[in-house]
Formats: C-alpha cells, structure tokens, sequence
C-alpha cells in the first residue's frame, strides 16, 4: 500500500490548504494554544536539515561534483542572513566503504567540511552507510551517541538511531529508552523526531522503512504535536501517520526516483543542463507557543 | 431355505467394513492430488541473487532454499509477507503456497555494503 501523498494533499492533512513551499506540521489545536499560554513568548527560531551528503561517494555520471557539493551547501547556509540555531544532519554523512580506515578518513573530511558552519551547534546522526557495517563504533569515534534527545526553546527533540543495526531496526532497548523518555513529557509538548530511514513502511521492497518503526511510532502517538524529519530516500516526501507528520529531505549527492515510480529504484543520472537538480537543504521554523512549525526547501544553487 | 437367508452377525460386521471401506478408499482416490512442493534454491553473495528472479506457481507449494557464499543477508518479499535471514554456512527453508499472480520484488534488507541497495530480484508468481 503506498502511503504517498504530494504536497497539496499533505497541506490538506494538515489543515493548511494550498501552501506552496510552507507546510504546518503541529496541528493548531485549542489545546494546544492553551498548552502555549502558560509558556512564556516569543519562542520562535529555526533550524536547517540537511541529509545524506555521502561523502567519499564517486561515480561521475551521478555526480561528477561530488567533492563540491557538500561545501556548496555549507557555504548556502552560511549566506543565510540570520543563522539558524542549530543544524541537523539527518544521516548518511559519508558513503559506506568496507574498509574501516577509509571510513574513517571519510568522517574525518566531512567533519573538516562542516566546522566551516557559521553555526557552531551541529547534531548529527547516522545513516546506515555510516554505520551498518560496524554498528555505528567509527561513528561514535567521531560524532557521538546514535540516539538522544535534546531541548530547545519548548520543543523536545528525539534522534533515533535505525541504522546501527543492519537489519534497520531500532531494538528493544533503543524502544525501551524512547518509552521512558516518552513517559516523562505532557501529552501537549512538541516533539520533533530525527531519524533516518522513514519510520514507517514507505516502500519496504525498496529498503525504504524501519522493521519495528511502527512500534515507536504507536508510542509517539498520544502526543499531539509530533513531527518525524528523515532522510535515507534523497528526495523532499511528505506522508502521515495517523496526525504525525512524516517529512523526508532532499540529499547532498544524488536524487532517487519516487518510491515503486519504477520496477527498481537506482540513482537518478547527473543531468548536465541542470546540474544540482533535486539536490538541496531544508529551514524548519518552529513557533513552540502556537505548537507549530513550517518549512522551506533549499534546492542547491547550480 | 429361509435358513439360508440368515445372516450371520460376523460376517455382516465384516461387510459393512468391507463397503464403507471400500467408500473410503474411493473417496480417497476421488481427492485431487496434493501439487507436490517445489523446490527452488537461491544463493545470495554481495550483492546479488543466483538466479535473480524465479517462476513459481500460484497455489502450488515452494520450499525456497537459501545459502549465502559469503556473509549474512536478508531475503525480503513483503508484497508475499516473506522475510528471512540467510545465515553463512545454514540453509534456510522459506515454505509458502503463493496465493496471488505478478511480480515481486525480492531484496536484501540487511546492509551489506556499497552494492546493497542494489541487491535484489524478482519472484514472478503466474
């Protein structure tokens, strides 16, 4: 069953109607506004994803700019006027190699390339390139845990980590840490979720899905302001689950076909009269006291 | 003579066997035959399948054997509801009646490396 729906669809979900490069993703409910009016004002910032640079990924005819690429998006967002408070890399930082050296060295440029954020709070998570095939231990070294969460200005945030293990699940014991965290919040908190692979079956032939996502994802489910930001399909998706909406980022190295628009999902070829095309960046605004947040795409700039 | 007619209570035991039996062993032979199972093996490597589609019969039973040449994969069909890890140095058994016609997409599910998003087949079911 194919859970796709196109912007305009996922607009409607939402209660939004027609918004064109905005969506909400907190449902303005009354409860929710009575929730805000006890917080104090002015909570509003904004942060940029961005997802699966794959650094270290070669192949001309998908990206012969595969060394400029990622710097090409760290220096976009170091135009931006006013900087984001954080930036979140959604996963897929380096491309996977067999050789534990090799990525390691791989890691170590990406980070290189992205000290130069102007913005010095960075969070990261892994992809399963980064991490599959040694259960996140050179990722670890480099970039920290592969799952937490974090708080800023009202709105609880939660990495999941479904890559360290190859088989994409996330385990019981990741499952039991996002209970209990889960049982320390009201009902009303805005939570945004981070994670990789799409928490539930977007196209599970395809890879495309976590084996027991559907569990965190019954879990997250009596909030009422839940959001999920992935990556792991290199392209911009929207989708729901039941009120939480699910929204996948473009990527920083190749776009993917739409899921099942093809017998076999392979990366879409370089087209040379548009090079960077359905590559880009996403700013995520957030206004914790209405419990809402809408986002903009960044398609790089050829 | 009116003798003659009787009839001895063993021996119409033993008759009524021998009839219902023999409805039995009819009704028996009435069944269709059971399709007998099929077997068809499928050896995984990075980052292929060997073969990388096969044919099956709708309603006839298939034991799919699986073997890895070199380390673990996974053997996902969700269109068929059929998963499986494939274990080096086991054979893995997938038994099912497929109960639907078309073509599905196997795939590896357990990242293996470089080539693992394109680690995948076809199960033609007609």
């Amino acid at each position: 069953m194919s859970h796709s729906i196109d912007r305009r669809q996922f607009a409607r979900l939402a209660g939004l109607g027609g918004v064109a490069f905005a969506s909400g993703l907190f449902t303005h409910t009354a409860g929710g506004r009575a929730w805000a009016a006890g917080r104090e004002a002015a909570k509003e910032f904004y942060f940029v994803q961005l997802s699966d640079s794959h650094w270290g990924f070669k192949g001309d005819a998908i990206n012969p700019e595969a060394k400029t690429t990622l710097p090409k998006a760290v220096a976009e967002v170091n135009a931006l006027k006013q900087q984001p408070d954080f930036i979140v890399f959604t996963g897929d930082l380096t491309h996977t190699t067999d050789d534990p050296q090799e990525r390691r060295r791989r890691m170590a440029e990406f980070r290189d390339i992205v000290k130069e954020l102007k913005v010095k709070t960075v969070r990261f998570m892994p992809g399963e390139h980064d991490a599959s095939l040694d259960n996140g231990a050179a990722f670890k070294e480099f970039f920290g845990e592969t799952h937490y969460t974090f708080d800023h200005k009202g709105v609880h945030f939660i990495v999941l980590d479904n890559v360290s293990d190859p088989g994409a699940s996330l385990g019981e014991t990741q499952l039991g840490w996002l209970k209990a965290d889960l049982a320390q919040l009201d009902k009303k908190t805005p939570i945004v979720v981070f994670t990789h692979r799409p928490l539930f079956d977007l196209a599970a032939d395809w890879d495309w899905a976590t084996r027991d996502g559907a569990q965190a994802i019954d879990m997250l489910m009596p909030f009422e302001h839940v959001t999920v930001f992935y990556g792991h399909i290199h392209q911009e998706h929207h989708d729901m689950t039941g009120h939480i909406a699910h929204h996948a980022a473009m990527s920083l190295i190749f776009p993917q076909p739409a899921p099942h628009s093809m017998p076999k999902k392979a990366p879409i070829a370089w087209d040379p009269a548009h090079p960077f095309k359905d590559l880009g960046w996403r700013v995520v605004e957030s206004d914790t006291p209405k419990a809402t947040v809408s986002f903009t795409e960044h398609p790089l700039k050829a | 003579m009116r003798e003659y007619l009787k009839v001895r209570p063993e021996l119409a035991a033993v008759a009524a066997l021998l009839v219902i039996g023999g409805c039995v062993a009819t009704e028996v032979a009435q069944k269709p035959a059971q399709p007998t199972e099929q077997t068809v093996k499928i050896v995984a490597k990075r980052f292929d399948f060997t073969p990388d589609q096969i044919t099956l019969k709708k309603g006839v039973p298939v034991d799919i054997e699986l073997t890895t040449l070199d380390r673990l994969h996974g053997f996902n069909v969700p269109a068929l509801g059929l998963h499986a890890q494939i274990v080096p140095g086991q054979t893995t058994h997938v038994h099912f009646t497929p109960d639907k016609t078309g073509r599905f997409v196997m795939a590896c599910d357990i990242f293996c490396g470089e080539g693992h998003e394109g680690m995948d087949g076809t199960i033609v079911v007609q």
